[in-house]
């Protein structure tokens, strides 16, 4: 079945780049040491990469957001009221016990159902709460005249690094965990090849 | 130890309200610039007020005998002590002729005075142990604005001695140190009409040939220009060793990372405090935030933990897959 139109596999493309752009720049910038002079990449070569990649990431959120709320796959990103934990739960356990004993997955993709209640709460979350915060931070910490100076006697450009580095490092293990679920598939490709095509296999797990 | 959790707890809390301001959604007004309102009364107050009646201010005047009548004139500007300013300096318990003929005290003022030797900082600071002026001097003479000597450069193109204040110790408001400091760097390098009497080259655009620094104006505010442009001697409060413009410092890493070498220079009086609640170099958390410096060891255990934690939860799904596929087969 076609569930991801082209706008989406663009921006799943171009997020998934930039983000790697900026994982690999912001932790050179964070663990660049005089004896080690480049961790990955040179700290000025990665503050130029780091600010190029999140003015993209940015641009791009912005695009995701209007679509969401401007097409009908804003619905996949609503979490229902009526049962969420409990099916939270359930697919939680398909995934650590189920799935190796060949029981059906329990919320099997469909064309208004695209992701299943741990999906939907991870991408919720990452989504809507991670990617604000890192970006606002990331804005803070570009322009640090607007950040306030001092917050109780604790440095604001200190408070905003902590949020940066806080989210930057959740949506990282995020992306950790997104990759390999996506080897769930069918075949460890099979839905990699959906976000490629655009049409998803309905054999996954 | 004690309240570590609890500060973390705090801080967190603080990064969110932090980035609200950062957005603009949340501005709150916390600065609160100490002034110098102390009023020095000089022993010397009623001999030095005969030269500040003129010298202190834009405009003098006098009676012209010859002609008979009063005359009003402007002050060159480089003889314009201002009384206030002076009385705050580090110089400000001395008497004019202190330093000064005691012949300025005719008026009109004889023209040979003119030529008198001005005094140096190492002629009456010479051998103090306190601030090591003699190494000062040393370090001076290495320089890169020695060679300028010349040319008319001397101590007092940097060091005004009617208003200097030393202020490398003000550490409690390390912002107001910075801006002093970069100042007397200023007066010169960004006023072309000082800076054309030393020397003959085309005026420098400062943040045209600083423009590979990334946030200039963050840089200018947080760091003085002589943590770049000097080598650090660790017996001087303040180096003097101003290096040639191809040995300034244009590693970022070498400010922003663990060794930082701001904890030499501009951190130096504070630096004992190595770390705080977690964070290397704690002591500049009180006025900046250095990207590479201040990473905290606490956070970086535990990011390590998580993700070893994620990485082994992952391997052990893994393999409990391979072990199903194996048993299918």
């Amino acid at each position: 079945m076609y569930l991801y139109p082209k706008w989406i596999r663009l921006w799943h493309l171009i997020n998934a780049l930039m983000f790697i752009i900026l994982i690999v720049t912001g932790l050179s910038m964070q663990y660049t040491d005089k004896e080690n002079l480049q961790y990955v990449v040179g700290f000025a070569i990665a503050v130029k990469w780091h600010n190029f990649a999140a003015l993209i990431l940015t641009i791009y959120y912005i695009i995701f957001v209007a679509g969401n709320l401007f097409t009908k796959n804003g619905r996949h990103y609503r979490i229902g009221k009526t049962s969420f934990l409990s099916n939270l739960i359930k697919q939680g356990r398909y995934y650590g016990w189920g799935m190796f004993k060949g029981e059906k997955h329990p919320f099997p993709v469909t064309e208004d159902n695209k992701f299943n209640p741990l999906q939907k709460i991870t991408y919720v979350l990452s989504m809507y709460v991670a990617l604000p915060l890192l970006i606002i931070s990331g804005v803070g910490l570009l322009f640090p005249e607007i950040v306030i100076h001092k917050f109780m006697g604790v440095s604001g450009l200190l408070l905003t690094d902590l949020l940066h580095i806080i989210m930057g490092f959740f949506l990282s293990i995020f992306m950790i965990i997104h990759i390999y679920t996506c080897t769930l598939g069918s075949k460890p490709t099979t839905l990699f090849w959906g976000m490629i095509t655009g049409y998803h296999r309905s054999d996954e797990h | 130890m004690r309240f570590y959790f609890f500060r973390i707890l705090i801080l967190l809390v603080l990064t969110s309200i932090s980035s609200l301001k950062a957005a603009g959604i949340c501005r709150l007004q916390t600065d609160n610039l100490s002034q110098d309102t102390s009023v020095f009364v000089s022993p010397f107050e009623e001999d030095n007020q005969r030269c500040l009646k003129c010298h202190g201010q834009a405009k003098y005047q006098y009676t012209n005998e010859s002609l008979g009548k009063e005359v009003k004139a402007l002050m060159c500007s480089e003889r314009i002590v201002r009384k206030d300013e002076y009385y705050k300096s580090n110089h400000k318990s001395f008497s004019c002729t202190d330093c000064h003929s005691a012949d300025y005290v005719n008026f009109p003022h004889p023209g040979e005075l003119r030529m008198e030797y001005k005094m140096n900082c190492i002629d009456c600071h010479s051998g103090d142990e306190k601030y090591h002026f003699d190494e000062i001097a040393a370090e001076y003479q290495k320089s890169s604005h020695f060679k300028l000597e010349e040319d008319g450069f001397s101590c007092w193109k940097c060091h005004n001695p009617h208003t200097y204040k030393i202020s490398e110790r003000n550490v409690d408001n390390l912002k107001e140190t910075i801006r002093y400091d970069n100042d007397i760097c200023l007066s010169c390098h960004s006023d072309f009409s000082r800076f054309q009497l030393l020397t003959d080259r085309e005026e420098i655009n400062l943040i045209k040939k600083h423009d590979w620094l990334p946030n200039q104006a963050a840089h200018v505010a947080n760091v003085r220009c002589i943590e770049c442009h000097t080598s650090v001697n660790n017996n001087l409060p303040v180096a003097h060793f101003i290096k040639p413009k191809t040995e300034a410092v244009k590693l970022c890493n070498e400010c922003h990372s663990q060794n930082s070498i701001l904890m030499a220079s501009l951190y130096k009086f504070a630096s004992k405090e190595q770390r705080r609640d977690g964070f290397f170099n704690g002591i500049i958390l009180n006025e900046s935030y250095v990207i590479g410096a201040n990473r905290n060891e606490y956070l970086n255990l535990l990011s390590l933990i998580i993700f070893i934690g994620v990485v082994g939860a992952l391997s052990v799904h893994i393999w409990f897959r391979i072990r199903k596929v194996r048993n299918n087969y």
